[in-house]
C-alpha cells in the first residue's frame, strides 16, 4: 500500500455527496401479495378444485334457471304421464334414439303387439319404436305343437297411453272441437261399440274395458280379426241415439259421417280422447319433459331445480348462522379460558352427544306445528351444527391470544371485544372460511337424508326436495330408473364438487403447505 | 391411563344422563298417542300409563322412569307399534339384523380399505395414487342411498344376482340370508372402504417421510422391511382406534340402508317408532344411539393410549 499523507487537505476540496439528492430505499420491483390473493393463486393451481368450482357454478345456475326454463311449474301435475321417461317430440318423431320416452316391455305376445300397433294405426302415433328381440317357445295346444312368439318391444310410453275415456262438460267438448278445427290435431276419437268389438261374446261385462281396442276381435281375448290385406276392421259405434252432443269438427279418415264422437251422460258427455292431443289442448303445447316425469307427474327437470334451490339456500343459511354462533361462542371460550371455558366446553359435549337424527325428530315433533316445518328443521341444524365451528375458533384463539401483537394492543388500551374481533379473529378467518365450504355439503347431505327418510316433510313449503324426489324414485326404480337417476346424479355431483372445492380451499388457506407442492 | 379412562367414562355417563333427561322431558311434553277406545289393549295400556305417571308432573314421571330403569331395567311398553309389549324385548330382537349386516360389511371393507391406502401411499404422486385418492374423495361424498340405488338396479334388477330386499326370518347364518344381505352389505361398504383408504394413505405418507424411516434405511433395511416393521406399525396407531370405533358403530346400524333393503334392524325400528308416535321405543332408541355415539368416541380416545406408548393421556409422571 502506498504511504499517503492526508493530513493537510484544504476544505475547498470537499463537496457534498448528495446534497440535493432524494434519499430513498430501492422500490420493490414485485407486487406485494395479500393473504387472500395468495390463497387464490394457490387455489388456482389445484386443477380439480377449479373444475369443482365450475361444476358448482353450473349446478347453481341449473338450480336457478331450470324451474324458469321448464314449461311446467312445480304444481303442474299430470296424473297420466307419471314416471315417464324423458321426451321431446322432435327427437321422438325423428327417431333419434334419445328423448323418445322409451320404455322396454318384456315378453309381449303377438296379441299385445297387435294392440300396440293398432294404437299407432288409429291415432297415427305408433308407440312401437323398435322390436328388440323375438323369442320362440313351443307349446302344446289341443294336442298339437305350435310355435309361440314373444317379443321384447321398445315403446314410446307417451304414445302408448293412446286413447282414454273421459267425461267432459259440454263447454269443454265444444272447445276441443274448436281446437281441432284450428290445429288439425285429432283429440276426439269415435266411441267404440263393445258389442261390435266382440261379436262372439254374449256377456260383455266379463271382458275388461280396454279403451285402445277399436277393432273387431274374433274371441274374448282380443285376437284381432284381420282381412286379406292385413287391415283391422273398425268397430265404432254408429248409434246416433246415444250421442251426447253435436259433433261438427273434423272426422277421422274412413268416417262416412256416421260415427258418433260422444256418449250422453247426465249434464256432460263421455268421450274417447287421444290423451297426447288432449294434453296439447290442455297445456297449449305438446309434452316436453327433458328429464322425464316423476311419480306425481311433474316435470323432473324443473322439480330437481326447485329442490336444489331449497337445498342450496338452506345450506348457505345454516352455515351462515352456525358460523356466526360458533365464532362468537368459540371466541369467548378461547379468549377468556379458565373455568368459563370448561363450563362452556361441557355444554358443547352434551349437545354434541345428542345424535342429530334425534334432534331433528324432536324438533319436528315439537316445533313443526308452532313455527313451521322449515324453521323447526333449521333450528335442529343450528342446535348442534355450530359446535365444530366453535371448537375451531377456540383453537385458533388459544393459538393467537398470547402473541405479542395482542399484548401490544392490550397495552394500548383496546377493549376485550376489540381484541377478540379486530386483532385475533381475522387471523383465524382462513380456517373458518374453509370449514364453511365443507359444512355446506354436509348440510345438504343431512337435509337430503332426512327428507329421503321422510322424517321431515318439506314439500309443502319448498314444492319438492331432492330427498323427496329420490325416495319416490326409489319406489319406481325398476320401471323408470330415470326418476332416481337424475336426482342422484345431481346430488352426487353437488356433494363431490363441494367437497373437492372445500379441500382445495383448505389447502390454499393453509400457510404451512405453502411452497411444498412445487 | 386407568384414571383417565375412568374419568372419561364417568363424564360420559353424566352426559348420557343429562341427554336422556332432556330428551325424556321433551318427549313427555308431547301429547300422548290417543288410544283406540274399545281395543282390547287399551285398558292395559291405560293402566300401564297410569303406573308410569302420565297424569303427574313431568319431574315425577322422570323419577318413575329412572327408577324403573335402575331397579328393573324396564323401559316401558310399546304404545302403538307393538301393543303392550315390553320395549326392551322388542329392541333386543331388532339388534341381530343390524349387527350382522354391519359386521359383514366392515369385516371385508377394513382390510380392503387399508390395502388400498397402503398401495396409494407407496405409489405416492403417481397416477395410481391420484386415481385412488380421487375415487376415495368421490366415494366419500356420494350419499349411501345412491349406492343402494345403483346396486339394486344393476345387481338385483338387471343381473338378478341378489334379491331386492333382505329375507325375513331369524335364520341369520343361512346361505339364503347371506345372499339376501349382500346388496345391503355392499352399499354400506363403500363409505367404510373410502374412509379407511383415506386415513391410511394420509397417515402412511406422513410416516414414510419421517426421519426414523431414513434411519431404518440407513442401517441397511430394505424398503419393504422398513415399511412393514417401522412405518406400518406407526401408522396402526391411528388405524386401530378407527377400527374399534367402527366396531362400536355397527350396533347402531344405518337408517337409510335399513329402510331401503327393509332390514329388520334398529334403524327401521326407529323410523317406525317416529311414524307411529311410539314414544317409549323412541326414547330407548335415543338413549341407545347416544350411548353408542359417545362410547365409540371414548373407545377411540382410550385405545390411542393403549396402543401408542408415546401417548399416555392423563398420566402424571
Amino acid at each position: 500500500m502506498e504511504n499517503q499523507n492526508y493530513e493537510h487537505i484544504s476544505p475547498e476540496k470537499f463537496e457534498f455527496a448528495q446534497k440535493d439528492a432524494y434519499i430513498h430505499d430501492e422500490k420493490l420491483k414485485t407486487k406485494s401479495r395479500g393473504f387472500f390473493a395468495d390463497a387464490m393463486l394457490r387455489f388456482k393451481k389445484n386443477k380439480s378444485s377449479v373444475v369443482a368450482a365450475y361444476i358448482i357454478a353450473f349446478l347453481v345456475l341449473f338450480a336457478i334457471f331450470s324451474p324458469i326454463i321448464s314449461k311446467y311449474s312445480i304444481n303442474d301435475k299430470d296424473n297420466v304421464y307419471t314416471n315417464f321417461a324423458p321426451y321431446i317430440e322432435s327427437f321422438a318423431l325423428g327417431k333419434k334414439g334419445i328423448f323418445d320416452g322409451a320404455y322396454v316391455l318384456d315378453s309381449q305376445s303377438e296379441l299385445q303387439l297387435t294392440a300396440l300397433n293398432a294404437i299407432g294405426q288409429e291415432t297415427g302415433m305408433n308407440p312401437v319404436i323398435d322390436i328388440l328381440g323375438t323369442k320362440e317357445t313351443t307349446e302344446i295346444y289341443r294336442g298339437k305343437e305350435r310355435i309361440k312368439y314373444t317379443y321384447k318391444v321398445e315403446v314410446n310410453s307417451y304414445f302408448m297411453v293412446g286413447n282414454r275415456i273421459m267425461v267432459l262438460s259440454y263447454d269443454e267438448f265444444d272447445q276441443i272441437q274448436k281446437f281441432q278445427n284450428e290445429t288439425g290435431r285429432q283429440v276426439l276419437y269415435p266411441i267404440v261399440d263393445k258389442a261390435k268389438v266382440y261379436p262372439r261374446v254374449k256377456d260383455l261385462s266379463t271382458i275388461p274395458d280396454n279403451t285402445n281396442i277399436w277393432y273387431v276381435c274374433t274371441d274374448n281375448k282380443g285376437t284381432a280379426k284381420v282381412d286379406k290385406n292385413g287391415n283391422l276392421t273398425p268397430a265404432y259405434s254408429t248409434d246416433k241415439a246415444k250421442e251426447g252432443a253435436e259433433y261438427y269438427s273434423q272426422r277421422i279418415p274412413g268416417d262416412d259421417g256416421s260415427y258418433i264422437y260422444s256418449l250422453a251422460k247426465s249434464g256432460s258427455v263421455q268421450v274417447r280422447v287421444n290423451y297426447y292431443n288432449y294434453y296439447t289442448f290442455k297445456n297449449g303445447h305438446v309434452p316436453e319433459y327433458v328429464m322425464g316425469t316423476d311419480t306425481l307427474g311433474r316435470d323432473l327437470f324443473g322439480a330437481i331445480g326447485t329442490g336444489a334451490r331449497f337445498s342450496l339456500v338452506f345450506a348457505i343459511l345454516v352455515s351462515a348462522i352456525n358460523l356466526t354462533i360458533g365464532a362468537f361462542y368459540g371466541a369467548i371460550q378461547g379468549y377468556y379460558g379458565g373455568t368459563l371455558d370448561l363450563v362452556m366446553d361441557r355444554i358443547c359435549d352434551i349437545l354434541g352427544g345428542i345424535p342429530f337424527i334425534v334432534v331433528a325428530t324432536l324438533f319436528q315433533l315439537h316445533l313443526a306445528e308452532k313455527v313451521g316445518v322449515v324453521p323447526g328443521f333449521l333450528f335442529a341444524f343450528v342446535l348442534t351444527g355450530w359446535l365444530s365451528m366453535a371448537a375451531l375458533t377456540r383453537k385458533q384463539f388459544y393459538r393467537f391470544k398470547s402473541q405479542e401483537f395482542v399484548y401490544a394492543a392490550k397495552t394500548l388500551g383496546a377493549s376485550d371485544f376489540r381484541l377478540m374481533f379486530k386483532h385475533i379473529f381475522p387471523n383465524s378467518i382462513g380456517t373458518i372460511i374453509t370449514s364453511c365450504a365443507l359444512v355446506i355439503p354436509s348440510v345438504i347431505n343431512s337435509e337430503t337424508s332426512m327428507t329421503y327418510l321422510g322424517i321431515v316433510n318439506l314439500s309443502s313449503f319448498a314444492g319438492t326436495t331432492i330427498g323427496d324426489l329420490m325416495s319416490q324414485g326409489q319406489a319406481a326404480m325398476t320401471t323408470s330408473p330415470h326418476t332416481m337417476l337424475f336426482p342422484s346424479i345431481f346430488v352426487s355431483l353437488l356433494l363431490i364438487s363441494f367437497n373437492l372445492f372445500g379441500n382445495g380451499l383448505r389447502d390454499a388457506f393453509n400457510p404451512s403447505t405453502r411452497g411444498t407442492e412445487d | 391411563m386407568f384414571k383417565y379412562a375412568l374419568k372419561r367414562i364417568a363424564l360420559m355417563l353424566m352426559t348420557v344422563f343429562i341427554i336422556m333427561c332432556m330428551c325424556f322431558i321433551l318427549i313427555r311434553m308431547l301429547p300422548p298417542v290417543p288410544l283406540q277406545p274399545g281395543d282390547p289393549h287399551t285398558e292395559v295400556l291405560m293402566a300401564r300409563r297410569e303406573a308410569m305417571g302420565y297424569n303427574k308432573p313431568i319431574i315425577v314421571q322422570l323419577g318413575i322412569f329412572l327408577k324403573d330403569i335402575f331397579t328393573r331395567w324396564d323401559w316401558g311398553i310399546s304404545d302403538s307399534l307393538y301393543y303392550g309389549q315390553n320395549v326392551w324385548s322388542i329392541f333386543v330382537t331388532k339388534l341381530p339384523a343390524s349387527i350382522i349386516v354391519n359386521l359383514y360389511s366392515i369385516i371385508w371393507s377394513i382390510p380392503v380399505g387399508i390395502a388400498l391406502g397402503v398401495f396409494a401411499a407407496l405409489k405416492k404422486n403417481t397416477w395410481i395414487d391420484h386415481t385412488i385418492s380421487t375415487l376415495t374423495m368421490v366415494v366419500i361424498s356420494v350419499p349411501s342411498f345412491v349406492y343402494a340405488f345403483l346396486i339394486q338396479y344393476f345387481l338385483s334388477y338387471k343381473l338378478s344376482l341378489f334379491p331386492f330386499l333382505m329375507k325375513g326370518g331369524t335364520d341369520w347364518f343361512s346361505k339364503e340370508m347371506f345372499i339376501s344381505m349382500v346388496p345391503a352389505v355392499l352399499s354400506l361398504s363403500f363409505g367404510v372402504i373410502a374412509g379407511f383408504t383415506r386415513t391410511t394413505r394420509a397417515e402412511l405418507t406422513e410416516v414414510l417421510t419421517s426421519e426414523f424411516m431414513l434411519l431404518a434405511r440407513t442401517k441397511g433395511l430394505t424398503k419393504r422391511q422398513a415399511t412393514v416393521r417401522h412405518a406400518f406399525k406407526n401408522c396402526m396407531v391411528v388405524i386401530v382406534p378407527a377400527i374399534f370405533g367402527n366396531f362400536v358403530g355397527i350396533l347402531s346400524g344405518s337408517l337409510i340402508i335399513e329402510k331401503i333393503f327393509s332390514i329388520p334392524g334398529v334403524g327401521g325400528l326407529y323410523l317406525n317408532a317416529i311414524n307411529a308416535r311410539d314414544y317409549n321405543i323412541f326414547m330407548l332408541d335415543t338413549a341407545f344411539y347416544t350411548v353408542i355415539g359417545l362410547a365409540a368416541s371414548i373407545i377411540v380416545d382410550i385405545s390411542y393410549g393403549f396402543i401408542d406408548p408415546r401417548i399416555r393421556m392423563g398420566s402424571k409422571k
